[in-house]
């Protein structure tokens, strides 16, 4: 409530209390299944494939209730307005002192129905899904403006989704049952992995997500998005001294994603980046170069430079990247990329919260700024084709634009020609959360651990350091770029305006001449 | 839903949980109401309007524990959900920890009235709320060139919740908001800076409508010409709405899982001098009006007032009845409601004039803290003082420590409360604190 809109914040630390509570049962008799037989109904002599009229029959509706609904939203002079039906049933395992004792499960329903005037926004949601409850949220949303119309709904055409995340085994359809061994064998490992572990916190997450999505265009769309969380939390102790770190990862994947290699994964990882911190110490505080390792390290790229390309800062001229568009940003070989469509990745969607196709998207190509991250109301502003970046966090909040994964294609040099260039500074490669000032462009990342680099050689562990840089000088200031590219599946959770969102990232081994790292003036 | 209509549908969902298998179950029904309003460019910008509702159960089956929510609050769905939700419970492991609190411990009615309701929430002049966000525009809108964009909001919100546990809880709440905020982008040489500000109450009539937009203009306005300056130990002054930030890691610390879970830097330090002596800090949940006041907690239990620090000795930790079992403690109550200071005798203007050098944090910009260790380090935003004066705001510095030696360092607190927040934070004088600039 009290969050200012321009403090944007990301964070990998988004454990098992959250705000919300979940799980879901063994088999999935609670809303209506989506297996149903093929049907084709006809709307105004347009025919609805057999797709579209399962999603109308998960939410009960019809072609011509949603028309309805649209007429009423367009009845006040709004020049567009979209439906966003959503379905979503969450569910969490948790283990704590050795057992899987704790299980969450959340089921949200409802409509998101949105009016634009211009780039002015009314909005309104219903839980319930009836022909009343519709209209008078229609109503509500209208009412962002004026002067009334008559308005009447163009053909149903259909958009048909994407496919970058087709499953075998739905999360709905999986029984706890089948679930709980993973969050115990995942315990178990990471205590027979080293006899320092004192504590273990595990859970398996899950999310499965209907839309449907119509708008006044005549527009029809839907999605199934599946999403799975698994990780673990550990703690060890080492001559009175405690540490913890943590490993997870998430994908839009089924049940068949569960394997002993992810277990083993998880584990290893969770081991081995909590007993690195046993040696750390604290780097000298100030401006140093700062190497970032393969992976993760694509926070930089999230904070430094992905916030302040969304268009709706730009379009409002309040970005420190605002007049940079077609402008040379970056040195020739910097590619960097915000994509929706990897397959079974966290960011990726088959259709976008505003039913546009999801595209993979060059913010920056050769070093020149090439596109901001839009949604329908900046695409429209910049008269620019939309690139898919508009999303939601559920049908009760607006579209914004958003990242999905945010990377940097590999570049020319090696990671030891880049580690050997560094006289003192650090390499960085674990981080749990990060933040930017949009106009200011300061933009911050929490470095969990890292090493110090003393005369081209990785040194001493590092652990617990903020660094802080500036947006456009940050990106500049990337004077190499390793031919070592890494994905980052861990659980990225991106918050905006109060909205959150999974997002992923990834970099390959990149300098940057200097940024100011936290430390010691001792 | 009415407040009556609650308490049938949870005492239904409570007895349908027991009778279906559970032993023991408790019921929160709620619904939350909200508008907002945000106006930009002379429009508004948004209009907004929220009402959710919800179910969420928490069930204790053979001894073993799940819970639950749910937005589908139609009797037949929920009694499946409710079946299928105890079915699931069956295939957890047992957990001799997890049940309902003691009775005795619950609140049982007769607390005094704490206005935490604006009973003419539904009457208030849609159009005046309106007119209210574009008056904060108009403070700043147009009043200086360097201005980039100007956005207004004006929001409020009611929710009401019931509770019904079976082993004999009853209980409802009924909260009211109301807030005005906006926010100033200004174009500077290499930057465009950007400052925010906010008002609320829990009374439309006590919600303070004017001078919010020009001090988020002149909070902006002061941050141009931002710079980097040199690494230093220094002392550090925070102001009193950043102040929770530094305090939250510490209040995190005191909580009943951190510790049992050995995440807490301050675990097994009950009764020990953990902070500077200046720190006196309460947990009040009876302030009137208070935005974090109640008569009973999340599961119930009767809301007491708690001395969290005497100067510097640690007197309390957070416990819920899951956590008090776990460490063989009494449950105090899982969370804070208000935390209140003993303040000191300066106001902001009055510690800044008393530094010779030093900073002066007025936001937080990202970092994090190491809740094993307390090893903290986070961005921050402020103004140089030198010779008891602002020199000039800086950018992009880090301060890094430990929040043990951080809150062992407190010289000082103002007397400046944030009214706005359940923690009722002043601004705060911290010794040697590193920075990181050039």
């Amino acid at each position: 409530m009290e969050c200012p809109e321009f403090f944007k914040s990301l964070n990998d630390f988004n454990m098992i209390v959250t705000r919300r509570n979940f799980i879901k049962t063994g088999s999935a008799a609670v809303a209506g299944s989506m297996i149903l037989p093929p049907f084709i109904q006809s709307c105004r002599k347009i025919p609805i494939s057999p797709n579209v009229k399962n999603y109308l029959d998960h939410f009960e509706v019809t072609t011509e209730m949603l028309q309805k609904v649209i007429a009423a939203a367009m009845s006040k002079g709004g020049h567009y307005a979209d439906l966003f039906f959503e379905h979503k049933i969450t569910n969490n395992l948790g283990l704590e002192d050795g057992k899987v004792n704790q299980a969450f499960s959340n089921i949200d329903y409802g409509i998101g129905i949105r009016v634009l005037k211009g780039d002015q926004t009314g909005f309104a949601y219903s839980e319930e899904v009836s022909m009343e409850a519709m209209l008078n949220a229609a109503h509500m949303a209208a009412s962002i403006a004026n002067h009334p119309q008559k308005f009447n709904p163009d053909d149903l055409y259909e958009k048909t989704p994407a496919d970058y995340y087709r499953i075998s085994r739905r999360w709905n359809d999986v029984s706890v049952k089948d679930k709980v061994p993973f969050v115990q064998k995942v315990n178990d490992k990471v205590f027979s992995f080293d006899n320092k572990v004192i504590k273990v916190n595990a859970f398996l997450g899950d999310e499965s997500s209907t839309v449907l999505f119509y708008n006044s265009e005549g527009k029809i769309t839907y999605d199934f998005r599946p999403m799975m969380r698994f990780g673990a939390v550990c703690v060890m102790e080492k001559n009175g001294r405690i540490e913890n770190a943590y490993s997870a990862r998430s994908y839009r994947k089924g049940f068949e994603c569960m394997t002993e290699t992810l277990i083993d994964e998880v584990a290893r990882e969770a081991i081995d980046k909590t007993n690195i911190l046993f040696e750390a110490g604290k780097p000298k505080a100030g401006e140093m170069p700062v190497v970032l390792g393969a992976g993760g390290s694509g926070i930089l790229l999230h904070e430094a430079i992905g916030h302040t390309f969304e268009a709706d800062f730009n379009r409002k001229g309040t970005s420190i990247f605002s007049d940079k568009l077609n402008k040379k940003v970056a040195e020739n070989f910097i590619n960097i990329i915000d994509d929706g469509t990897l397959p079974y990745d966290r960011g990726a969607l088959n259709i976008d919260d505003e039913g546009n196709e999801v595209k993979k998207t060059y913010l920056v190509k050769d070093g020149i700024l090439n596109s901001y991250i839009h949604d329908k109301i900046s695409a429209d502003y910049y008269q620019v084709e939309p690139t898919g970046n508009g999303r939601r966090e559920s049908f009760r909040y607006v579209p914004i634009p958003r990242m999905r994964s945010t990377y940097m294609e590999p570049g020319p040099h090696k990671k030891e020609d880049i580690i050997a260039e560094v006289d003192y500074g650090v390499y960085v490669d674990n981080f749990t959360n990060g933040q930017v000032q949009i106009g200011a462009g300061d933009f911050t990342f929490f470095v969990k651990s890292g090493y110090l680099i003393e005369k081209g050689k990785l040194t001493k562990p590092i652990k617990d350091v903020n660094i802080i840089g500036n947006g456009p000088k940050a990106l500049a200031d990337i004077r190499m770029a390793a031919d070592d590219f890494k994905a980052d599946n861990g659980t990225w959770t991106c918050g905006k305006d109060g909205q959150s969102v999974p997002v992923t990232l990834g970099l390959p081994t990149v300098l940057v001449k200097k940024l100011t790292v936290g430390g010691s003036n001792a | 839903m009415t407040k009556e209509e609650k308490y049938l549908l949870a005492r239904w969902a409570m007895e349908h949980a027991v009778k279906n298998g559970a032993q023991q179950a408790s019921v929160i029904i709620s619904d939350n109401r909200s508008n907002s309003i945000e106006v930009r460019e002379q429009k508004i910008d948004r209009l907004e309007q929220f009402n959710q509702n919800s179910m969420s159960i928490r069930l204790f089956v053979d001894n073993k524990y799940s819970s639950h929510s749910t937005n589908r609050l139609k009797k037949e769905e929920l009694a499946g959900f409710i079946e299928e939700a105890i079915a699931a419970t069956r295939y957890l492991s047992e957990d001799e920890f997890r049940s309902l609190p003691d009775p005795e411990l619950y609140y049982k009615g007769g607390g005094p009235d704490l206005k935490t309701t604006d009973e003419n929430f539904e009457g208030i002049d849609p159009q005046a709320k309106i007119d209210a966000a574009f008056a904060l525009e108009n403070e700043a809108y147009g009043k200086d060139h360097r201005i980039i964009s100007v956005t207004a909001s004006y929001y409020d919100g009611r929710s009401g919740r019931v509770m019904v546990t079976s082993n004999g809880f009853e209980g409802d709440t009924d909260n009211t908001y109301y807030g005005l905020s906006a926010s100033v982008s200004v174009k500077g040489e290499n930057a465009r800076p950007e400052s925010y500000w906010s008002e609320n109450a829990v009374f439309y009539n006590q919600l303070k409508k004017s001078g919010i937009g020009e001090i988020a203009l002149k909070r902006a306005l002061k941050k141009l010409g931002q710079e980097k300056i040199g690494s230093a130990r220094l002392s550090m002054i925070v102001e009193n709405r950043s102040a929770a930030n530094l305090l939250n890691p510490l209040i995190s610390a005191l909580n009943g899982s951190s510790i049992q879970q050995k995440q807490s830097f301050l675990m097994d330090k009950l009764g020990e001098k953990v902070a500077s002596e200046k720190l006196f800090l309460s947990d009040d949940p009876f302030i009137v009006s208070g935005r974090g006041s109640r008569l009973f907690d999340n599961e119930g239990l009767a809301a007491k007032k708690r001395v969290v620090f005497d100067k510097g000795v640690l007197k309390t930790y957070f416990i819920d009845t899951y956590y008090g079992k776990k460490l063989d403690m009494e449950p105090t109550s899982g969370g804070t409601s208000n935390l209140v200071f003993e303040t000191g005798q300066k106001n902001l203007n009055q510690l800044i004039a008393s530094l010779d050098k030093g900073i002066l944090v007025t936001g937080f910009n990202g970092g994090n803290c190491n809740a094993s260790t307390g090893d903290y380090s986070y961005g921050i935003d402020g103004f140089l003082i030198e010779k008891g004066k602002i020199v000039k705001p800086v950018a992009e510095m880090n301060i890094t420590g430990n929040m043990k030696d951080l809150w062992m360092n407190v010289v000082e607190l103002g007397n400046d409360v944030n009214t706005n927040s359940s923690w009722l934070t002043p601004s705060i004088l911290f010794k040697d604190v590193d920075f990181s600039g050039i």
